[in-house]
């Protein structure tokens, strides 16, 4: 293939990477920057998506696209729930004390990913495509599906920005960031703010994972990548920083793409990897995070 | 579910700590200093151990479920039928997460804490590799069920054996005869980045110069890539031949998108079912493998000249004739490299048995049984094939089989000789002391 | 001010019960407690970052990672002795902390975390590149001649467990009095005052950044001595030890144990081995085990084990 339509297609993939990475690091970064927590567990959340998305679709025999309806809508909605309990029974209870938190949540971990291998077991299962079209670029074929992945997560993207910047729970998710006892003195009830911005930070990696689940595989093992690039994206994009968080996920999902076109991959990862950490080192706030308050 | 031994393991094991404690000062000095184990006279009742050192969890977990039940099974009938040397046989399993820190741990608790007579089953070569120092230095046999070439190379210890299953390094190069008669000689490969696709690629290179051939382009994708499609228009035009050796919970979406790349002209494609050992071939994503070709280690589906052997096989494991678990046809078992564990406890039995084997004493006599071995014939034994092990390099040499994907399930269109799979011996094990 | 008199005891009595537990430990658990003590060290060397000095690093697998290649690489490319390939991947550790220090202690807080873990991912991938040396993964076992060495006209045989248990237990008990000369005088006390509150420090005219250096130095050589000690003890180099689960453990240990302790690391590393392997006797899912006895642990003593005791009872415990 010509380096052109070569670099059109590298592009292409890593749009996909990068819509789904946006997702998930968003719900990292909303916990992040709004409960100060570090969330060890947040890839199982993903893993648990992608997951009940398996099971979800499997009770529909007929035609997929009803099947994953549902998984969209009761996956995430399912880990969100058991988020909030992790949050209410165990978060809480440690007044999340920043180094309690991380213990904490890597017993989370360990407790999701191995009663997942106990009941889904350890083999790497598919769920298939709600629809299945090819559009034809001049050339080459491409996947339908995965430019809907792009476009819903650009819609939920919208979404969630309108949720934040417009409207009263966004306002009070915001305050709460800001200023913790601040807005405690007005009248904000954090227990509950908290409880809410964990379970909807849960439900955005579950539904990055029900978007991914029908281009890759549901696999016990699957939180980890998630976990690590989704940190990455939220420290690159500046705490608390939505267009941050999409900025650093185009970057990171597009630049390992691209860099792999012009070095072999294993050297293309190390170089996309340099160049996140150099960025922070010169920029420790990442893209468009304020530099203060850490 | 079979996460017990024959016998109950966990009163065994707690009463076995309880007394080793309180044998206290004395036998904890003596065995400070001297590494191998006091023989004792074992009463004819005993049982002789074997420690089984599977994935039961971790990247290999798949893999580790499967070798279990066929251990299992294989033990079943050896007890049934007396045991070893008049007694029974019982296997501790223990889980190392796939991980080789953790093998070398396991390979130390079953020497000194569960006392078993030899070790047995680690399927990664990485857990191999770094579990074999321990196995030899404690003295301990460690017969693995593997594939990689770690053994046969001669860099591990005399203590290591590979009786049960061929080696990687065989298994490519008794492919390149084959793929150039019938196939092509233009070949691109896809790989791993790591060591098990280093070893493809590098055998398979020059198998496939010997015969003529050549690799146009080689592939190499790293190990935690998740999605395919960029690599693909890397492959040349003009090749004829696409050999892909990919592992991992990836493997579905690089068949797919291997389809989604080339639509309904595609050059030949020869697998290695490594990729998709576990996995239901009628699942709609793979349907691009129809008229492709892989590598079994033992076919997966049973052919219309099924052996007796093999139909006994699948029965006492517990699967189809699709390959699947009679429990749940959607469950796949890793049919290529499971019949290892079945055949290399056969193996053991037989090389205790020629060395009259009775303790722990007996494991160097042992050692030098395993290596007075020569042929194993195909039988209820080895149901995969009859096998030539070489006691030089420790490692057995045997059958290939070249299937094609015809409506949904692999059909056999070639058995490579063993000699087809046959390369000069790079070391020598027995001149090591023992 | 030095080490109190009782912590001085304190800490003399571990090692001395370390020195006579070899004497009445079972097989299996003596050479368990020689693996024990080497990654013990390792976590002394991170908590000495963590616990003490206030920055969490997700990269110390590199550090480890680099004394077991400098001294797994030199034994098996260039034959040289044991001695003096440890004293390589120390030094390797030493060097490779010192420059990722000067390039990362320009963050702190959770971007220095994710520059050390890049960092560290860069160094897996550069043992994964040359995988022709290293062999990557599948990782190497070191050769016959590493198995001994000879010192001070004494011959030392790596394969005898006895050798490798007190070896262990000689670099546990350097890096313990090293950690405990170095947190309970002057340096460890501005260690403490740059946790608390760096911009104050700053103030008071101190170079918060030679002394943040300095301790991610000798927390880096540290671990780079365990592993070091691993690699050459138990025979075998793999890239698998340079992965983030390697980053994670330590952390987990000092944790657990107690961080801001110079002892929780080592109960730290004791209890999580033991309740894997014990847990693993009982159940496939000795993780989850070990998830359930994290969270009660987080809920119970949420400042480590020897945290929480030094918080309620014993105020003097470095």
């Amino acid at each position: 293939m010509d380096f052109g339509p070569y670099l059109f297609l590298a592009t292409l993939e890593g749009l996909v990477q990068a819509a789904v990475l946006c997702l998930t690091a968003l719900g990292l970064s909303l916990v992040f920057g709004v409960m100060r927590v570090v969330n060890v567990a947040h890839g199982e959340f993903y893993m648990l998506g992608a997951v009940l998305a398996w099971w979800i679709t499997g009770w529909f025999a007929g035609n997929p696209a009803i099947g994953f309806f549902a998984a969209i809508i009761i996956g995430p909605l399912l880990v969100g729930l058991i988020a909030y309990l992790c949050e209410r029974f165990i978060l809480r209870r440690v007044e999340y004390d920043p180094e309690a938190t991380i213990v904490a949540t890597i017993g989370i971990l360990y407790i999701l990913q191995q009663t997942t291998l106990l009941t889904f077991g350890p083999d790497a299962r598919p769920v298939d495509t709600p629809f299945y079209f090819r559009v034809e670029f001049p050339w080459f074929g491409y996947s339908g599906y995965k430019l809907l992945v792009i476009g819903a997560a650009v819609l939920l993207l919208l979404l969630a920005w309108f949720v934040i910047t417009r409207t009263r729970l966004g306002l009070i998710m915001r305050a709460t960031q800001f200023d913790r006892e601040t807005a405690q003195n007005f009248g904000i009830s954090v227990d509950k703010v908290y409880a809410t911005v964990f379970a909807v930070g849960a439900g955005f990696a579950a539904v990055a994972a029900v978007l991914i689940v029908p281009i890759q595989q549901a696999h016990y093992l699957m939180g980890g990548d998630p976990l690590l690039l989704s940190f990455i994206v939220v420290i690159i994009g500046g705490l608390g920083s939505i267009r941050g968080t999409l900025v650093a996920a185009l970057l990171i999902g597009l630049s390992d793409g691209i860099i792999s076109v012009f070095f072999s991959p294993t050297l293309a990862k190390m170089v996309s990897t340099m160049l996140v950490a150099l960025v922070l080192v010169f920029r420790p706030q990442g893209l468009f995070g304020v530099r203060s308050r850490i | 579910m079979s996460n017990k031994s024959q016998k109950p393991d966990t009163n065994h094991s707690r009463r076995k700590v309880i007394k080793t404690l309180g044998a206290a000062a004395g036998i904890g000095a003596v065995s400070n200093f001297s590494p191998i184990l006091f023989p004792r006279a074992y009463a004819a009742s005993e049982p002789i151990k074997i420690g089984a050192q599977f994935h039961r969890t971790g990247i290999g977990a798949s893999y580790g479920r499967w070798y279990e039940r066929t251990a299992m099974a294989a033990l079943k009938i050896i007890n049934d039928e007396g045991g070893i040397n008049g007694r029974p046989v019982e296997i501790i399993v223990e889980d190392d997460g796939t991980d080789p820190k953790r093998g070398a741990e396991v390979v130390e608790k079953f020497a000194t804490q569960h006392k078993v007579d030899v070790a047995y089953g680690t399927l990664f070569s990485h857990v191999v590799i770094g579990s074999s120092p321990r196995a030899g230095e404690l003295k301990l046999p460690y017969i693995v069920v593997s594939e990689g070439h770690h053994v046969a190379s001669g860099k591990l210890n005399r203590y290591v054996f590979q009786p049960g299953i061929t080696d990687v390094k065989s298994q490519v190069i008794s492919m390149a005869p084959w793929i150039s008669d019938n196939l092509g000689k233009k070949v691109t490969m896809i790989y791993p980045d790591f060591a098990f696709g280093h070893d493809h690629r590098d055998y398979f290179s020059a198998a496939i110069a010997a015969q003529g051939g050549e690799v146009l382009e080689k592939i190499a994708i790293p190990p935690t890539e998740t999605s395919f499609t960029k690599y693909f228009p890397r492959i040349p035009r003009d090749t004829e031949v696409l050999y892909h050796v990919m592992v991992g919970p990836g493997v579905l979406t690089f068949v797919k998108e291997m389809g989604q790349h080339f639509g309904s002209k595609r050059p030949e494609i020869f697998g290695f079912i490594d990729s998709l050992e576990a996995v239901d071939l009628s699942t709609p994503q793979l349907e691009f493998l129809e008229g492709t070709h892989f590598w079994e280690g033992n076919p997966r589906y049973a052919q219309t000249n099924q052996s007796a052997h093999d139909k006994l096989f699948r029965a006492a494991v517990g699967v189809d004739d699709n390959g699947a678990s009679l429990n749940d046809p959607k469950d796949i078992s890793t049919y290529a490299h499971m019949f290892g564990c079945w055949e290399t406890l056969f193996i053991i039995k037989q090389a205790m048995e020629a060395c009259g084997y009775s303790g722990a004493a007996d494991r160097p006599a042992f050692v030098e049984a395993m290596e007075a071995l020569r042929n194993f014939d195909e039988g209820r034994n080895h149901p995969q094939g009859s096998k030539v092990f070489n006691p030089q390099i420790h490692q057995s040499f045997g059958h290939q089989y070249i299937s094609k994907v015809e409506g949904g399930r692999l059909n056999v269109k070639h058995k490579t000789s063993i000699e087809d799979g046959m390369y000069e011996a790079e070391g020598d094990y027995t001149k090591m002391p023992l | 001010m030095q080490p109190g008199y009782k912590s001085l005891l304190l800490h003399a009595l571990v090692v001395i019960g370390l020195f006579l537990l070899q004497f009445v430990l079972p097989e299996y658990h003596h050479l368990s407690v020689a693996r024990i003590m080497l990654l013990a060290v390792f976590a002394m060397g991170f908590n000495l970052l963590f616990g003490y000095t206030g920055l969490l690093s997700l990269g110390h697998a590199m550090f480890f990672a680099a004394g077991m290649y400098g001294a797994g690489l030199s034994v098996y490319h260039f034959d040289w002795s044991v001695p003096l390939s440890f004293i390589f991947g120390v030094g390797c550790g030493a060097m490779l902390s010192f420059v990722v220090g000067l390039i990362a202690l320009r963050t702190t807080g959770v971007a220095f975390m994710i520059v050390t873990l890049m960092f560290s991912q860069v160094a897996y991938l550069i043992i994964v590149y040359f995988t022709t040396y290293t062999r990557g993964d599948e990782g190497l076992v070191m050769p016959q001649a590493a198995r001994s060495f000879i010192l001070l006209g004494r011959e030392f045989l790596l394969t005898d467990a006895a050798t490798r248990y007190n070896l262990s237990l000689i670099l546990l008990t350097i890096t313990m009095v090293v950690v405990l000369l170095l947190v309970r005088g002057k340096f460890g006390r501005s260690l403490i005052a740059v946790r608390e509150n760096e911009p104050r420090t700053r103030m008071l005219g101190y170079n918060t950044f030679a002394i943040k250096l300095r301790a991610l130095t000798v927390s880096g050589t540290l671990s780079a001595g365990s592993g070091a000690a691993y690699a050459l003890m138990f025979a075998y180099i793999g890239s698998s030890f340079a992965t983030i689960q390697y980053s994670i453990d330590p952390l987990l240990y000092s944790l657990l144990g107690g961080a801001g302790t110079v002892l929780g690391p080592v109960l730290g590393t004791f209890l999580m081995f033991y309740l894997i392997d014990i847990a693993s006797e009982y159940t496939t899912a000795y993780l989850l085990v070990a998830g359930v006895v994290l969270v009660m642990l987080v809920l119970f003593f949420p400042k480590g084990l020897l945290g929480t005791v030094r918080e309620r009872w014993l105020r003097w415990l470095p």
